[in-house]
């Protein structure tokens, strides 16, 4: 009862941040839309040659088709979870390397902290983009969903490596950590069970940029031909969408519909961090 | 501005560089197969016409890369070339040397990011001051949502809107293109009038989609800034509004927001090249996608490292000014 409990203060307390609630909507919208829509549109739609091509949408499509034959409602509820797979794969690689460098440059300082810091704030002032396009251009051909996911997690970890290792060297000089030492707890029980429990909000903030910059990215590098090439996901429809010049066609129910779904993520996940952001810093409360 | 942290900070450019060329050298070499030799073989095989200049790129490629030679040797040679600029030769398009290609492009690239960069950036500063400013009139604020929402999506979707709507469906701007078809790009009035044209849908989505971010960033530097005792005694003094707005408030949010500039370059580069490709610009984007769609090794590892450098100089460049622009900061070690 008592985690019931605690689930309902927790819901209660969402309540208060609008922003965050509106994001969690909107995101949960996209991450739904594929499983649920799955039950009413049949899947093969999306494969090559699947329907007649290039038909604006009717009651039998739709949403139309593309050039090769794709049902684009298909592509997109088969498309959009493989999106947010990549996203959500290389969220949770950028977030679990981000942390434990976070940790280790912020807590024991140092060389180690010259080292991590400086390769994160080094890489953060190039270019992503560019580097996985090398990176892509090497693997191309054979890239799967998840070995995008891969690539793109090689680029998602400076950002929550720099938010969580100032927020732990802020930590590290508080009183709690203090008496923990002084009680004797070594350095990993400190940063397991004194400094992980305060740094909730900020790992979840991080988590969702990471997410959100690593689908950027992805969707970045299929719109230059970069993807899973038999993969209809969101990035790589706008790809053939440019290929095919359906913007010169007015063939807009093909380029249309998954730059909604982006555009809907996005702005999903941008209203979650902003939320996050006002329950981590209650002083950012006023200003955003 | 002491000695130390201009070394440091030049140290750092170098070391983005180098890491820039190593990864370009290693890649490669760590698929099963080199790509560039296994695309340079099937060229050869294919090739019917163009075969006699298909053996003549593979030549130049082991002699460029020294494949017999051992790896160090070839290392250190690659960013021998590199430092010279030297990226080899086009094999889509034998023998263009492959700088020759970038630099025909780069000037395109440039005018664009720095006209839109700029725009956005003082537009956006400016609403983001204003929509802070308690006397400022309320009808701004209605702005932040929309402007919020336009700066969550990826510039080169929203290029694809405009063309869309504006080019396609109402036809007030050009499709594509840096300039008119059969236009002879020269330093004529007439010309620079076309290219501006052409670049106005570009620059447009670039804008639109980072004004937001900037006034953001700027409103919340304001609105801490804007509670400072300075402030409370200008005021007191009886300074007049738009002199504590601008002289007071705003110029101490403006270097935050700067270095927020900085740091965000290679963000609008990266989003940058995706609307030369929606827009087919005449730029290094585009460069790159052709290059992509052709194979185009050497095409693709020369625009990579010469927008690494070109990032990493205008950084460097901000960095070194900061000081001259807010005597607060020293550099000093902590």
């Amino acid at each position: 009862m008592a985690t019931m409990g605690n689930w309902m203060t927790t819901l209660a307390r969402i309540r208060q941040y609008p922003l965050l609630l509106t994001g969690i909507v909107l995101v949960l919208a996209v991450a739904l839309f594929g499983p649920v829509a799955s039950f009413f549109v049949d899947e093969n739609g999306a494969k090559v040659g699947a329907a007649m091509p290039d038909q604006p949408p009717s009651l039998e499509y739709p949403l139309g088709t593309d050039t090769v034959g794709r049902e684009i409602l298909a592509v997109l509820v088969v498309g959009t979870p493989l999106t947010l797979r990549i996203g959500l794969i290389a969220g949770v690689i950028g977030l679990g390397i981000g942390t434990l460098f976070g940790f280790l440059a912020g807590y024991f300082g140092g060389w180690v902290d010259t080292l991590l810091k400086g390769a994160a704030d080094v890489l953060l002032t190039v270019p992503g983009l560019l580097f996985l396009v090398v990176i892509a251009t090497t693997l191309r051909g054979a890239v799967s969903v998840n070995m995008m996911a891969l690539v793109v997690a090689a680029l998602a970890w400076m950002w929550p490596t720099r938010t969580i290792r100032a927020q732990v060297l802020s930590l590290r000089e508080r009183q709690f950590v203090l008496v923990a030492r002084l009680s004797g707890m070594n350095g990993l029980e400190i940063i397991v069970r004194e400094l992980m429990p305060n740094l909730l909000p900020y790992l979840a903030a991080s988590f969702v940029s990471a997410v959100a910059s690593a689908i950027l990215a992805t969707i970045g590098l299929e719109a230059l031909g970069l993807g899973p090439q038999n993969e209809p996901t969101l990035g790589m429809t706008i790809y053939w969408a440019l290929y095919y010049t359906s913007v010169l066609r007015g063939m807009w129910w093909w380029w249309a519909p998954p730059i909604a779904i982006i555009i809907v993520t996005f702005v999903g996940l941008f209203l979650i961090s902003m939320g996050l952001d006002q329950i981590a810093n209650p002083k950012l409360r006023r200003t955003a | 501005m002491n000695l130390g942290y201009i070394i440091r900070r030049i140290g750092v450019f170098l070391v983005i560089m180098w890491l820039a060329a190593t990864v370009n050298f290693v890649m490669p070499r760590l698929a099963p197969v080199n790509p560039i030799r296994e695309k340079l073989l099937q060229a050869v095989t294919f090739g019917g016409a163009g075969k006699t200049d298909m053996e003549r790129v593979v030549q130049v490629y082991e002699e460029k890369f020294g494949l017999n030679q051992p790896l160090w040797r070839q290392y250190l040679r690659y960013l021998g070339d590199v430092a010279r600029l030297d990226f080899g030769v086009s094999i889509a398009n034998f023998p263009s040397r492959v700088i020759d290609i970038i630099m025909r492009a780069l000037p395109w690239t440039i005018g664009l990011l720095l006209l839109a960069t700029l725009l956005a950036f003082g537009l956006g500063t400016l609403l983001g001051a204003l929509i802070a400013w308690p006397r400022a009139p309320g009808f701004l604020n209605y702005l932040l949502a929309p402007l919020l929402t336009l700066s969550a999506v990826p510039f080169y979707l929203l290029g694809l809107i405009l063309v869309y709507f504006l080019a396609f469906t109402f036809k007030i701007f050009p499709l594509s293109g840096g300039y008119t078809l059969g236009a002879i790009p020269k330093l004529s009035w007439s010309f620079l009038m076309d290219a501006a044209w052409h670049s106005v849908l570009p620059a447009l989505s670039i804008i639109l989609a980072s004004l937001g971010t900037w006034a953001i960033g700027m409103r919340g530097m304001m609105i801490i800034g804007l509670e400072e005792d300075y402030i409370t005694f200008a005021e007191a003094k009886g300074i007049k509004d738009r002199d504590i707005f601008l002289k007071y408030a705003l110029r101490n949010a403006l270097l935050p927001q700067t270095t927020a500039l900085a740091l965000s370059l290679g963000y609008i580069v990266s989003g940058a090249v995706l609307v030369e490709v929606v827009f087919g610009y005449p730029g290094v984007g585009t460069v790159l996608y052709r290059a992509i769609q052709t194979f185009d090794y050497f095409v693709i590892y020369g625009v990579v490292i010469i927008l690494i450098l070109a990032i990493g100089l205008a950084t460097l460049v901000m960095d070194l000014l900061y000081p001259l622009l807010d005597p607060r900061i020293t550099y000093q070690r902590h």
